[in-house]
């Protein structure tokens, strides 16, 4: 809460492992709770909010200053925000840009997205980095410091939830139609808007498909390529989803996944995944091609990834490895025409240093599918 | 690919002399480039005539040559040392066109040495106005209309073609921007015009159509030889395009764009740095952005470390020059490690989670008809930065680091009235942020400002803000203040002087503000600059003060030395302070302290986080000094105590509040520094040792100033009391002049003491600078002055040994200096500054402290003075030095100091020396015989003395 200004309501912040901070609300006066996750995006917070990886989660942003654009239709990568709610350092009510629709007061509170300002997000991120991500509630209903804390210790892990079934099309879309044009089917377990809108601008037909469409029906479309989208919640937890994938491998049809569809394809064809102590989020992640050897920056939000000590050459070779750490971040599929990427291509928010991943999946689609490029591609 | 071994030798081009337009900021990247680069094992052969950097100490480079920056220097040291590269990339535009000249006569090839870090003919496209516009349309990346003018005519005719005034006019290949500006109506555009094609060497001009009121952006970016490209910071200028990037306010990260236009930058940046050649190294990237529109525009590009990459270095804690640096001989960026986290890569865009601001320091007050009004010609002689994890806190941090007497952003004193307020903000000026705030406190709306400045809105929302926190604090006492309520205030970056001012009751002095607070236990936390936004761990010793949860710098055990810095760079105090404080930290480590750093200039060597133990970027404020000594004192007296001498005016104006607060200051005792300063004092002091002086006297006001002058008689030397460089010294030949000129001191300075002296007409002026230890007073160096007494000796040309006096005056001035420092207690520098007329010698002042000779000192002799000085402030004695060896001098023949103008900045003053300091840096030259060129140049110069 402001002492200095009265317009300000108190609010409060618990971790599970009973930390609790107080601050001032933000968005709709309420309550809500998650894991609590960190970004370190200087840019880009509304993309971040409504990104549908983050479902289930609480964010905070490392950057102080939020806000400070107001909010806007072109920057929605779903319809609505996807995060659990909010925790900034310092938010911006009055915002300035010419292109906003809005404040991101007004956004959150026309979504009833709960959030909370005025926080040491600092000290709190440092916390995490070392005691690993835990769950957390946000309250400007509850003051009992207590209570809240008991709240946060009962809400349920993510290690082993299934998400994905919450967010995503309900039904099947066509995203774009392009006479001609490749087709992708698209599985959608939280598709980001941006994914979707790479493609087209590389002049496909992409058909959004429910993720837990039975394959047949996708197929039925003919499609000259199969994506396994980003989504929300722990993979291992999704064993339809995992066999639907195994089956799209048996047809020999090439697949691009990203994120939660990288790592959807990894467990169909038997390598490993593990839920990661704090997971990366954030727009300046190095991840280096191994085949090239040149450094692309990337856009990341994963709190899982794949074993590399799981990696088989005769399943799959690295691609692409994060520079600071490591981990996996790219495959390519040995014994079917796949590809697939743990971090973010089409970015939104973040650099563009990976788009070029999409135009290497329709290499992949017209060396495989012996069809050829649409006459008219623009590259966004 | 690992770096190369095909180069064993490297030749670093240094930036010369300081200049308006390219300062210590290129010390602070070629000391980084060096050390990086013999850290990899190569030989690096360094050459520049700064005497005052720490670049050019022996320590830095394994060979140092001092010489002027011409073909001919070049030749010379290429015989000696046979270089196989050369990195003319950290020497700003200085070095790239001396290695350009060096391209154009073929002379790398021909000498089979590579130029390393830059494309040459990358040079020549950036600076070339028509090639950079034509190669910006052929990639296409859209820029601002414009047209190459070769001619008065052709100028007035393309100004037509973009729609008539107003226009920009840039002058190619010049340094700063000078020459050029906006010309707004058709009277100047004549005299701007020709002035433009004059300074250009190649007599060309870009008349661009006027971008006045955009907003302005830059980009700092490395690239290796793999095509990787990082960003590293970006910078959005506070103030609008029609104002030099080095003139105006500017913050990191940017504030005001979403992340598409960020990304649309960032695209457009990369595209650009690929496209003006295939080297590794850095890149400065400038933008231009319609508010109205949105429509993105490129200004221009700087294929080398800038300004703005010290800043933007020191601003995220991310070693630009080191790794740009590392880049040139070799490795690609995946290959280095981030060596502020120890476990990351260096190939990645740093995130920060606080944010910086940097305003720049002008002069104005020194130059008299000058024209105040900011520009695209950079006028700026330095800039602070600080810190905050909001704006508004960045905000006020910085103005308490200008040192201009404010205690934050206002809040401190009255407000002047409405018109006057808005007859400033029609100008860009200096001091625009707090005119925005007196706006706002008369009532003004945020639309009528942004009006008016075309400021983005965002900023003034936040100093709008920060007025609206004034007046809740207006509202209250001082037993109001709750340990919340006062720690919300103080994240707002309000001083306790600020408080104090505000609150509604009388009385209340900062000591009461802060003992309150101390109380409450509202104390600062100190928070790591990680490059990461704390997503990893990091080692590195860089803090700021904010009012945060969690304490991030440890307090060890070992025993603390404290060094105070000496600020932003101005005239009459500059790098070669800060030279001196680089010494006394490892002085200070040599002794076994745990040396600590605080300073808020981003452009110096002093700000590296390698440099000391622990650096504290603060301002040198009282109360935030005062926050680290508490922090790092622990309750337990772990600091030994402050060095005070070596950061010019800035550090001794600290020394009373830390002698008040019972904190040891290392070296010689305040009470001399008073005793030095105070005229009377001192004159008594000299009669008791029977040291010859003018005759003096002392008034308050301009009457009582009259009747002592025409006690002394004329001429009449007059001078403020403690200040530097000559600040407000006039010389006044009758009594009109005195009342005049002591009437504008204290418009300036009120309540100053004014110090009146005859002035010795037709003398030789000496500087003299010695250390002392409390056993021996040891003279470091004699300089004799070759323009007359009566030109400040910041701006004379200085003599190393004396050419023209016998011996025995040189020997009377020693035996003077020698008492002095024996009765001033001297334990550190002195310097005596003495006038010879008639072979008798006078003593006009002396100074207890490092002075602006010191490095030259150092130099000219090969002696490591300022660390010597250091060591004798902490104990060490100076026949430990003798024994080893460390007096001895290397000089043959005489050292020359040049000191270097920037009239050039400055059309309209009158180009005119006299007792206050107007040169911004010096040279250095080694001469063997009188008859050489250096002594003849202030000859020639006469006629710019006032004197005569």
């Amino acid at each position: 809460m402001s002492f200095l200004f009265s317009d300000a309501p108190p609010c409060t912040l618990a971790l599970s492992d009973g930390t609790v901070v107080t601050g001032t609300a933000i968005g709709h006066r309420g309550e809500t709770g998650g894991e609590l996750c960190f970004n370190t995006s200087m840019t880009g917070y509304q993309e971040i909010m409504t990104d549908p990886s983050y479902y289930g989660q609480l964010m905070m942003m490392t950057y102080p200053h939020i806000g400070n654009y107001g909010a806007m239709d072109i920057d929605m990568e779903a319809d609505r925000p996807m995060i659990a709610g909010l925790v900034v350092r310092s938010f911006t009510h009055r915002y300035s840009n010419r292109l906003a629709d809005e404040s991101l007061q007004s956004f959150m509170e026309r979504h009833e997205l709960v959030g909370i300002s005025g926080v040491d997000t600092r000290r709190l991120v440092r916390h995490i980095r070392s005691e690993g991500v835990m769950n957390a509630i946000i309250s400007s209903v509850e003051q009992d410091p207590a209570i809240l804390v008991e709240k946060a210790r009962a809400w349920p892990s993510m290690e082993g939830l299934e998400l994905a079934s919450r967010v995503g099309a309900t039904e099947v879309f066509d995203a774009h139609v392009q006479e001609g044009g490749p087709r992708i089917a698209v599985f959608d377990f939280g598709v980001k808007r941006n994914i979707l809108r790479s493609f087209a601008d590389r002049g496909c037909s992409v058909r959004v498909y429910p993720g837990a469409t039975p394959l047949a029906e996708a197929m039925a479309w003919d499609p000259d390529g199969l994506f396994f989208s980003n989504g929300p919640g722990d993979p291992r937890a999704m064993p339809e989803a995992i066999s639907r994938v195994a089956d799209a491998i048996a047809t020999g049809r090439p697949i691009f996944g990203i994120c939660l569809g990288h790592q959807l394809m990894a467990l169909a064809e038997g390598l490993d995944v593990y839920k990661m102590r704090v997971g990366h989020r954030g727009a300046n992640h190095p991840v280096q091609d191994l085949r090239s050897g040149t450094v692309e920056v990337t856009t990341q939000n994963h709190g899982f990834a794949v074993a590399a000590n799981t990696l088989d050459p005769d399943v799959a070779t690295l691609s692409h490895q994060n520079l600071n750490d490591d981990s996996v971040e790219g495959l390519r599929f040995t014994r079917f025409p796949g590809m697939s990427q743990q971090y973010h291509p089409e970015a939104s928010p973040g650099p563009h240093d990976s788009r070029y991943l999409f135009d290497e999946f329709l290499e992949m689609i017209y060396e495989h599918r012996a069809i050829d490029a649409p006459i008219s591609v623009s590259s966004s | 690919m690992p770096k190369r071994t095909d180069i064993d030798t490297i030749l670093l081009i240094g930036s010369g002399p300081i200049i308006i337009g390219q300062a210590c900021e290129f010390d602070y990247s070629g000391t980084q480039a060096c050390r990086a680069l013999r850290e990899e094992g190569y030989r690096v052969v360094l050459v520049n005539s700064n005497p005052a950097t720490i670049m050019t100490d022996p320590m830095t480079a394994d060979e140092v040559y001092l010489m002027d920056l011409t073909p001919a220097s070049i030749k010379e040291i290429v015989e000696k040392e046979r270089p196989d590269a050369v990195l003319p990339t950290m020497g700003g535009q200085t070095a790239l066109n001396l290695a350009d000249e060096l391209q154009q006569e073929n002379y790398w090839t021909e000498q089979g040495i590579e130029v390393i870090g830059v494309d040459i003919d990358a040079i020549r496209i950036t600076e070339d106005r028509q090639r950079f516009r034509d190669l910006m349309e052929d990639i296409g990346v859209d820029q601002g209309r414009s047209r190459v003018a070769k001619s008065l005519l052709e100028a007035k005719e393309i100004t037509q073609e973009l729609g008539g005034l107003p226009v920009v006019i840039r002058p190619s290949f010049t340094l700063g921007g000078a020459g050029g500006g906006i010309v707004w109506t058709a009277d100047e555009f004549d005299a701007k015009v020709t002035r433009g094609l004059e300074l250009s060497p190649v007599h060309q001009v870009l008349i661009e159509e006027c971008l006045f009121g955009w907003k302005e952006f830059e980009l700092e970016l490395l690239r290796d030889k793999n095509d990787n490209v990082i960003i590293i910071c970006a910078i959005e200028n506070v103030d609008p395009m029609g104002v030099h990037t080095g003139d105006s306010l500017t913050v990191a990260p940017s504030q005001t764009l979403t992340d598409k236009q960020y990304q649309h930058m960032r695209d457009q940046a990369i595209k650009m740095m690929r496209s003006i050649g295939t080297f590794a190294g850095g890149c400065n990237v400038q933008f231009g952005v319609d508010p109205a529109s949105g429509r993105m525009v490129a200004i221009e590009i700087n294929p080398r470390v800038s300004r703005s990459s010290a800043l933007a270095s020191k601003a995220t804690g991310y070693p630009i020059a080191k790794v740009a640096s590392r880049l040139a001989v070799g490795y690609t960026l995946d290959e280095l490690p981030n060596e502020v986290t120890g476990t990351t890569s260096a190939c990645f865009e740093p995130a920060i989670d606080y944010v910086v601001t940097k305003i720049p320091r002008f002069n104005f007050e020194k130059f008299e008809g000058v024209d105040e009004d900011l520009s695209t010609q950079m006028k700026a002689v330095g800039e602070v930065m600080s810190i905050g994890r909001t704006f508004p806190e960045s905000l006020q941090k910085a103005w308490q680091s200008l040192e201009l007497g404010y205690a934050g952003l206002g809040g401190d004193r009255p407000v002047e009235d409405r018109a006057t307020v808005r007859e400033r903000l029609q100008e860009p000026r200096w001091d625009r942020t707090l005119q925005i705030r007196h706006a706002f406190i008369h009532g003004a709306s945020v639309d009528e400002v942004y009006d008016i400045t075309k400021v983005d809105p965002w900023f003034l929302h936040q100093i709008q803000d920060l007025v609206r926190v004034e007046e809740a604090i207006a509202e209250l006492r001082l037993s109001d203040l709750s340990d919340a309520l006062l720690h919300e205030i103080k994240r707002f970056g309000f001083s306790d002087q600020q408080i104090a001012h505000l609150l509604a009751e009388d009385g209340v002095s900062e000591e009461d503000v802060r003992a309150h607070r101390k109380a409450l236990a509202v104390t600062p936390s100190f928070q790591v600059v990680d490059t990461c936004a704390g997503e990893f761990p990091a080692e590195t010793p860089f803090f700021y003060s904010t009012y945060e949860t969690a304490m991030e710098s440890p307090v060890t055990d070992q025993e603390k030395v404290i060094v105070l810095g000496s600020g932003p760079n101005r005239i009459g105090q500059g790098v070669e302070f800060d030279y001196c404080c680089v010494h006394a930290v490892q002085a200070a480590r040599e002794r076994g302290y745990e040396a600590i750093m605080i300073n808020c200039n981003p452009e110096t060597v002093s700000t590296d986080a390698d440099m000391a133990d622990k650096l504290y970027f603060e301002p040198l404020f009282w109360e935030r000094v005062q926050d680290i000594i508490d922090h790092e004192n622990d309750g337990r007296g772990l600091v030994k105590g402050v060095i005070v001498q070596m950061g010019g005016q800035t550090a001794l104006k600290l020394a009373p509040g830390l002698t008040t607060s019972n904190i040891p200051i290392l070296g010689t005792p305040t009470e001399m520094m008073d005793l030095a300063e105070d005229r009377g004092k001192f004159s008594r002091l000299l009669k008791q040792l029977e040291i010859p002086f003018a005759p003096f006297g002392l008034a308050r006001t301009p009457s009582e100033a009259v009747e002592v002058s025409e006690g002394i008689g004329y001429p009449i030397l007059i001078r403020p009391s403690y200040v530097l460089g000559g600040q407000g010294m006039r010389i006044a030949i009758n009594k009109e002049e005195v009342h005049r000129y002591v009437s504008n001191i204290l418009a300036l300075l009120p309540g100053n003491e004014i110090l009146l002296d005859r002035f010795i007409d037709g003398g030789i002026e000496v500087d003299v600078d010695a250390i002392s230890d409390g056993d021996e007073v040891w003279i470091a160096g004699v300089m004799q002055h070759i323009e007359p007494a009566g030109v400040h000796s910041g701006d004379s040309t200085a003599v190393l040994p004396p050419y023209s006096l016998s011996d025995e005056v040189i020997a009377t001035m020693r035996s003077y200096a020698r008492s002095i420092a024996e009765h001033m207690q001297i334990r550190g520098l002195l310097n005596v500054q003495f006038v010879v007329k008639d072979e008798v010698v006078y003593v006009i002042e002396a100074n207890p402290r490092a002075s602006r000779t010191v490095p030259f000192v150092a130099k000219a002799k090969g002696i490591s003075v300022a660390r010597i000085a250091a060591h004798a402030m902490l104990g060490g004695k100076l026949a430990t030095f003798r024994e080893q060896g460390a007096l001895e001098s290397s000089l043959t023949g005489y050292a020359i100091k040049e000191p270097v103008f920037s009239w050039d900045k400055f059309p309209e003053v009158a180009k005119e020396l006299g007792p206050e300091m107007k040169s911004t840096g010096e040279a250095i030259a080694f001469v063997d015989t009188l008859t050489d060129k250096h002594f003849k140049r202030p000859y020639e110069m006469r006629n710019l003395y006032l004197s005569k």
